[in-house]
């Protein structure tokens, strides 16, 4: 039954004397959401880093969709259908956001999209309806950087989907964002898994948004692969309470 | 901008491009120059404006260009060659028959844009590891470089420089055959460019401007947008420096590589007008020629301190030009307002955002 669409074996990764990631190993199922949780400075983001081709990892293996892509560099393992956000949110910020959707979409070699191609028709229509899907469809005509942080943070989100990805990373999506808003992006997080059918790897600090929307979840600690379980089994694991969750 | 504002734009230019010469033939050449500098300016504004790579070094394309374009005219209907040619240090005078200077000055103006584009093809692929200010200075260094390396080369002169061809006819017609050059290489460039932004290519190069490692993660093939941007620049300059040699009559490395004038004009031109748009590009050429050509004339001896002044305002107070100003002091007028029309729950919720 296990059908792992990222497939993550004993990877290592080191900042001088830092090690960031020692030894890790964890696996995404296709069509899943899978949480990432752990202390700041365990290494989340790093293995983000690592997954996506961001820097070179010192050793193991890193497979997606059943090709070996430690080698590969962060366009090609784009292209092959795997994006991240960043926890920093990261928009084109001088663009309106129509076009930010607009240059979003995937550039994947099967995909329809060209270098000349114009930008009416089907790929202003989706983009609008995402932007609707997202809540920003009233401001799509205002420059980008000039929105609200979380209003930026559902565009870079907006954005991710328009490229269709297999699967998309998403570093701490609900950080920085209102208590109302979160609950109607998990909602929209959800709707993107189940009805476009997009695997979704999250790390966040908020528990209540993790243990609701994940099916599996990986603890780090120190760089160490901690614990791993369904939301339940993690919240009651001695180690994980001890290292993260506190003991209350 | 909006539609009737373009429209009312292009019947300006094109008034002012079809009338200038006939009403005032004086200054046919002047104003040629203008649409010279037109082009400069927008094709600078591909990578510097657009795509956020400010090259100092597109220079080099428009010296490149303006020597290729000699070698093929000389070459093609001169039996020595280019090198008998210019040792002979202007004594051999061939007499050209008017098909032969028109043949020779197409094939010339094609050879040289192909030699740019090919030229940049070549710098890409190693100039694009370069960002920010490395990039500028970077370019910078070609343009130097190529100029340096022009005049050791007794093949095409050395620093003694080429005599180009005689124009077979007269002075007045002279004029207007390069006017219209440089006004029909213009027109090309501002539409070939304006296509180029209405589609995907337009919004890449933004995107790249904006953040090229997030466009890089997004998957775009930054560098082929990046070669096509300078391939396109390139080619235009190449062109354009054949039709500028032939205007100038003679070449050599201070006609062909004017960085401190031409190379740095269009960028100040660009900054003028506002980068990154398609029109700021043009104001910013017009209104600096007519100012430097206005100095020129009656502020002599100041008319560097004149230029001097104007780009310390426009850097100063206006840094994103003319049109980048009024776009920030009328945003509705550039289509950026909240759609008053939708009020989906769902809207709303976006904005609320903190």
């Amino acid at each position: 039954m296990s059908d792992p669409i990222i497939n993550v074996e004993n990877v290592s990764k080191s900042y001088g004397g830092v090690h960031a990631n020692v030894d890790i190993t964890m696996q995404v199922e296709r069509g899943s959401i899978t949480g990432i949780i752990g202390p700041n400075g365990c290494g989340k983001t790093t293995l983000f880093n690592s997954i996506v081709g961001y820097h070179p990892i010192d050793q193991g293996s890193i497979q997606f969709d059943g090709q070996e892509i430690s080698k590969l560099r962060v366009g090609d393992i784009a292209r092959l259908g795997m994006l991240r956000t960043f926890q920093q949110t990261r928009i084109y910020s001088k663009m309106d956001c129509v076009d930010n959707m607009q240059i979003s979409v995937s550039h994947r070699p099967d995909s329809k999209s060209s270098i000349f191609a114009s930008r009416k028709g089907e790929i202003r229509d989706r983009a609008e309806h995402l932007l609707e899907f997202v809540g920003l469809y009233s401001k799509r005509n205002l420059i980008s950087g000039d929105l609200s942080f979380g209003q930026q943070k559902l565009l870079e989100l907006a954005m991710a989907l328009m490229n269709e990805p297999k699967a998309l990373l998403l570093d701490e999506p609900t950080a920085g964002i209102n208590p109302t808003l979160i609950n109607g992006l998990i909602d929209r997080l959800r709707r993107a898994n189940e009805e476009l059918g997009i695997t979704l790897c999250v790390i966040e600090h908020n528990m209540r948004v993790i243990m609701n929307l994940a099916s599996h979840i990986y603890c780090l600690s120190n760089g160490h692969m901690l614990a791993d379980g369904k939301p339940a089994e993690l919240q009651n694991d001695q180690r994980v309470i001890d290292a993260y969750l506190g003991g209350h | 901008m909006i539609k009737s504002n373009d429209v009312m734009a292009y019947g300006a230019l094109g008034v002012l491009g079809i009338l200038g010469p006939i009403l005032f033939p004086d200054y046919t050449l002047s104003i040629a120059y203008l649409w010279m500098m037109v082009l400069m300016a927008c094709t600078w504004d591909t990578l510097g404006g657009q795509m956020g790579y400010n090259s100092l070094g597109n220079i080099t394309f428009f010296g490149v260009g303006m020597y290729v374009s000699a070698i093929v005219q000389i070459s093609f209907f001169y039996d020595g060659g280019v090198g008998e040619y210019t040792s002979a240090m202007g004594s051999i005078k061939p007499e050209f028959t008017d098909s032969e200077y028109f043949l020779g000055l197409f094939w010339g103006i094609l050879a040289a844009s192909v030699a740019g584009l090919v030229l940049s093809v070549l710098f890409s692929s190693f100039m694009f590891g370069l960002r920010g200010p490395y990039f500028a200075i970077g370019s910078l260094g070609l343009a130097i470089a190529a100029a340096e390396l022009t005049i050791t080369i007794d093949y095409v002169g050395g620093a003694s420089g080429i005599s180009m061809p005689l124009f077979p006819g007269d002075i007045e017609f002279r004029s207007t055959f390069f006017y219209m050059l440089c006004f029909g290489a213009a027109v090309i460039a501002h539409f070939l460019l304006r296509w180029l932004y209405s589609t995907q290519f337009g919004l890449a190069i933004n995107a790249i401007r904006d953040d090229e490692d997030k466009a890089e993660a997004m998957g775009i093939p930054t560098l082929v947008y990046k070669r096509i941007g300078w391939g396109i620049a390139a080619f235009f300059m190449g062109g354009i420096g054949a039709i500028a040699g032939n205007m100038a009559g003679f070449i050599d490395k201070e006609v062909a590589y004017p960085v401190p004038t031409f190379g740095i004009f269009m960028v100040a031109m660009v900054l003028l007008g506002g980068k990154g748009t398609l029109w700021g590009p043009v104001l910013g050429a017009i209104i600096f020629h007519v100012i430097k050509e206005t100095t020129w004339t009656y502020l002599l001896n100041l008319q560097w301190v004149a230029l001097g002044l104007i780009l310390i305002v426009n850097i100063v107070y206006f840094q994103q030009g003319i049109m980048g100003w009024l776009q920030a002091k009328f945003p509705e007028r550039f289509g950026i307002v909240v759609d008053p029309s939708t009020t989906q729950v769902g809207s709303r919720q976006g904005g609320d955002g903190q």
